[in-house]
């Protein structure tokens, strides 16, 4: 098949991937955003007869614009661009799990530092506010004084991009050291591991240590609830156990939608690249046998490689 | 002769030393430069071509 990676930065990750495609013998069309315009009817970036389109871009924005553009022209894309939109946003990803009865921590949005500082002292502390777009466990904040509280508004709201004006103030889990990220593909979990600290952030970002991870029925059973909330596709969805470790009682607090995998493919036995790939193959049989509308919400109606023209003749 | 396996040579973009990349390296790919430590991308590979990586953004994450 003819895949086309989205990217603007080859990690470790995007290396995995690539190599295990064209060990397969696919031929791969990487698309640097950088270097492409979007425009309405079409783009530059060589997108025609490719089979399916795989979003590693690392920075939000261009992610959503960008699979947005492709879907728009019927280029079948992973993820989807709605999936993306659901995940990037925290407060969206929040709902989204709540709305599907997926057991979530309460959270408040609130627009003025007065407006959060209510919602704060009614959490009670410690809580924690995290912004609404972010990764990798940069600038939450884990408030454990009124005070604290007050001089991280403060900050936010003088300092911050706009939307770090909407303040997203969350309870705080009491988890055992530890939490559990899961990459799945449409809800079928890949490989899981735990992601442990002393510090109340975990992340693999933040150093936390890893170990794989057993999932039980009712882990499999959120994650699949968890990913089918947002939209499916391939995603990294995030655990915590409420009731301390062993406890079989979880919150999914996040689900991310350009998961990195490196670190889960060193924790665990199981060939993540391999797994995304085969995933990727069967998702590209789907749109091809359904013109362009596997399970994603694409029109289908059009053709990337009738609609492609010359770079001229984009519109910019 | 070199061969597919042979690690490719470039210069550090910001010391202008010799540096030794992996043979299967990509046009896109960030590596850590072994001198100072900074992120660089490979912005060509005929000749490989070093730059500084751009500095992560707010929005940049998975």
């Amino acid at each position: 098949m003819r895949v086309g990676i989205l990217y603007s930065r080859i990690r470790r990750d995007e290396k995995l991937l690539l190599e295990e495609l064209r060990d397969r013998g696919h031929d791969v069309e990487k698309i640097d955003v950088r270097k492409q315009r979007f425009g309405l009817e079409s783009t530059t970036a060589d997108v025609a007869d490719l089979d399916i389109v795989v979003d590693r871009c690392l920075s939000t924005s261009r992610s959503l614009y960008a699979t947005k553009f492709l879907d728009s022209y019927g280029v079948p894309v992973v993820n989807s661009p709605e999936t993306g939109d659901v995940c990037a946003d925290k407060a969206k990803n929040s709902l989204a799990l709540a709305e599907a009865d997926v057991p979530t921590p309460a959270t408040e949005v609130a627009f003025t530092k007065e407006a959060a500082m209510e919602a704060i002292e009614e959490f009670g502390y410690p809580c924690v506010l995290k912004p609404i777009v972010g990764s990798w466990g940069r600038l939450m904040a884990k408030i454990d004084t009124r005070s604290a509280a007050e001089a991280i508004l403060e900050h936010k709201e003088t300092l911050g991009h706009y939307e770090h004006k909407v303040f997203y103030v969350q309870e705080f889990v009491d988890k055992p050291g530890r939490d559990i990220r899961v990459v799945a593909v449409d809800g079928e979990p890949v490989a899981a591991m735990t992601r442990s600290s002393e510090h109340w952030l975990t992340n693999a970002a933040k150093g936390g240590t890893t170990e794989s991870f057993d999932l039980d029925d009712r882990a499999l059973e959120l994650v699949e609830r968890a990913s089918e909330a947002v939209g499916g596709g391939m995603l990294g969805v995030d655990l915590m156990e409420v009731g301390g470790e062993g406890s079989g009682e979880y919150t999914v607090h996040e689900v991310n939608h350009t998961v990195e995998f490196k670190a889960l493919t060193e924790a665990s036995d199981v060939d993540v690249p391999a797994r995304v790939v085969d995933w990727l193959e069967t998702k590209a049989e789907a749109f091809a046998a359904d013109g362009g509308d596997a399970g994603g919400d694409s029109d289908g109606d059009t053709n990337a490689a009738d609609d492609s023209t010359d770079a001229d003749e984009v519109v910019a | 002769m070199t061969t597919d396996t042979d690690p490719v040579l470039a210069e550090d973009p910001i010391t202008g030393e010799e540096i030794e990349l992996p043979a299967d390296v990509e046009v896109g790919e960030i590596i850590d430069s072994p001198v100072t430590g900074t992120e660089l991308e490979v912005i060509s590979l005929d000749p490989v071509t070093l730059e500084e990586a751009p500095e992560l953004e707010e929005d940049w994450g998975e």
